[in-house]
C-alpha cells in the first residue's frame, strides 16, 4: 500500500476551496449556523467536528471489507454516535462552560450530513489512511467557513473577538455601535449567503445551472 | 390546558426548529425547490417527530436518566451518557417500522413520500427534538405537545420556502449568488420575520 503525499495533499486541500462541504456539498449547515455567535464555541465546533470525521473515516473505512452493505448505515450510525459521545464527555469534563453553551449542538454532530456523507461517499471506497485524511481536509473545510463566519459575528456584533475586545463598544465609553443583528441568528445566514456569493464569484464553475 | 396550547405555540412559531435553532437545514435547502415534495417531507417530518420525541422521553425517564433505574433496584445507576447512541437507534428504528408499516397498509401515503421516508433518520430536526426534549426536562405529555408542535414548524417553513423559491424562478437574480446563495439570504430573511413572534407572551 503505497501511500502518495502528493495525493495526500490534494485531498487536505480540496475541500477547502474546490470542495467545500458547505459552500458547495450544501452538508453540515446546521450546526455551522448557530454555534457562531462566538468564535469560541465555534473553534471548539470545529475541532469535534474534525476529530469525529477523521476517526469515523479512519475506522468505518478499516472494517468496509466486513460492512455489509444492507446495514451500512446502522454501523456507520453506531460508529459515529459512539464518537460523538466521547467527544461530549471530555467537553464536559474539560470545558464544562462551553459544552453548556453548545447545548445540543454537540449532539447534533451525529447528524451532521459531513460526516455521514464522507462516511458513505469516501471511507467505504477508500484506504484508512487517505480516508484519516479525507476526514482531516473536509473538517478543515468546515472550519475555515465557521471561522469566517464566528469571527465576523463576534467582531462586529460585540467588538470583540474571543472575549477580548476590539471595537471599543459605546456602552463602555468606546466609539463603536455593536450591530445587535449580527448576534441573532438570522445573520449567519446573510454571512454565509455572502460568503457563497463571493466564492462562486472567484471560480465560477461552482455557480448552479439554470434549469 | 392553557399551558400545552402556550407550549405548541411556542414550538411551531417562537422556537421554529428550522429558523430560530436551523435544524434540519441540510435536507430544508436541498428539498425545497418545489412546494409538492416540499409538503410531502414535511409531513414525513410532523409523523416521525410526533412519535420518536414521546417515545424517547419514556426511554430517558424510565433508564437512562440518573436514578431512573430505581424501580430495577439500581437507584444509584447513571446511563445518561448513553443518552445519543439510544435516541439515534430509536430514531433509526422508527423510520424503519413506519416505513414497513406504511408500504404494508396506506401504500398511497408509502408512495407519495418515496425517499424521504430513509432521509428523516438523518434530518438533525429530529434528533434535535429529541435532545432539546430531554434539556428542558418536559414530561410525557409536554413531550407529546413538542413532537407534533416541533414538526408542525418545520414542515410549515419548508413549505413556505419552496413557495418562496417556486416564484423566484422569475426574479434576476446576480449571477454568483444562483441557487444556494440566494436561498441562504431568503431564509435569513424569512428567519428575521419568525422573531417577530419572540415578544407573544402567552
Amino acid at each position: 500500500m503505497a501511500i502518495d503525499v502528493k495525493e495526500i495533499k490534494s485531498v487536505l486541500i480540496k475541500p477547502i476551496v474546490d470542495n467545500n462541504p458547505i459552500a458547495l456539498q450544501i452538508l453540515g449547515v446546521c450546526s455551522a449556523l448557530a454555534v457562531t455567535s462566538k468564535l469560541e464555541t465555534a473553534l471548539v465546533m470545529c475541532l469535534a467536528l474534525t476529530i469525529v470525521t477523521a476517526f469515523s473515516n479512519l475506522l468505518i473505512s478499516t472494517i468496509r471489507a466486513q460492512i455489509p452493505s444492507s446495514i451500512r448505515i446502522i454501523v456507520q450510525m453506531t460508529i459515529i454516535a459512539s464518537l460523538v459521545i466521547i467527544v461530549d464527555q471530555v467537553l464536559k469534563a474539560y470545558a464544562f462552560e462551553t459544552s453548556k453553551q453548545m447545548s445540543v449542538f454537540v449532539g447534533l454532530i451525529i447528524t451532521n450530513c459531513i460526516v455521514m456523507g464522507r462516511a458513505e461517499a469516501y471511507a467505504m471506497k477508500n484506504g484508512p489512511v487517505m480516508s484519516f485524511f479525507d476526514g482531516i481536509g473536509n473538517g478543515l473545510g468546515y472550519s475555515v467557513i465557521l471561522i469566517i463566519v464566528g469571527t465576523a459575528r463576534e467582531l462586529l456584533g460585540s467588538g470583540s473577538i474571543l472575549g477580548f475586545t476590539i471595537l471599543k463598544p459605546i456602552a463602555d465609553g468606546g466609539w463603536y455601535q455593536p450591530n445587535g443583528l449580527l448576534l441573532l441568528p438570522p445573520s449567519a445566514f446573510f454571512i454565509i449567503g455572502l460568503i457563497i456569493w463571493a466564492l462562486r464569484s472567484w471560480k465560477p464553475e461552482q455557480v448552479e445551472d439554470e434549469k | 390546558m392553557e399551558q400545552y396550547i402556550s407550549l405548541f405555540v411556542r414550538a411551531v412559531f417562537i422556537e421554529n426548529l428550522a429558523l430560530a435553532f436551523f435544524l434540519g437545514m441540510c435536507t430544508f435547502l436541498a428539498v425545497s425547490k418545489k412546494v409538492q415534495t416540499a409538503l410531502g417531507l414535511g409531513v414525513a417530518v410532523v409523523v416521525v417527530q410526533s412519535i420518536t420525541v414521546p417515545v424517547n422521553n419514556l426511554l430517558y425517564t424510565y433508564l437512562l436518566a440518573d436514578g431512573a433505574l430505581e424501580w430495577a433496584g439500581m437507584p444509584e445507576v447513571d446511563l445518561s451518557f448513553l443518552g445519543l447512541i439510544v435516541y439515534i437507534g430509536v430514531i433509526a428504528a422508527i423510520v424503519q417500522i413506519l416505513e414497513m408499516f406504511l408500504d404494508k397498509f396506506v401504500p398511497a401515503l408509502y408512495q407519495a413520500l418515496g425517499i424521504f421516508l430513509p432521509l428523516i433518520t438523518v434530518n438533525c430536526a429530529i434528533l434535535g427534538g429529541t435532545l432539546f426534549m430531554v434539556q428542558k426536562e418536559y414530561n410525557f405529555a409536554e413531550s407529546v405537545v413538542f413532537g407534533v408542535g416541533g414538526g408542525i414548524g418545520w414542515a410549515l417553513a419548508i413549505v413556505l420556502l419552496a413557495g418562496i423559491r417556486e416564484k423566484m424562478k422569475y426574479s434576476d437574480v446576480p449571477h454568483g449568488l444562483r441557487g444556494l446563495g440566494i436561498t441562504f439570504i431568503t431564509v435569513g430573511l424569512m428567519a428575521l420575520a419568525f422573531m417577530s413572534f419572540s415578544g407573544v407572551q402567552l
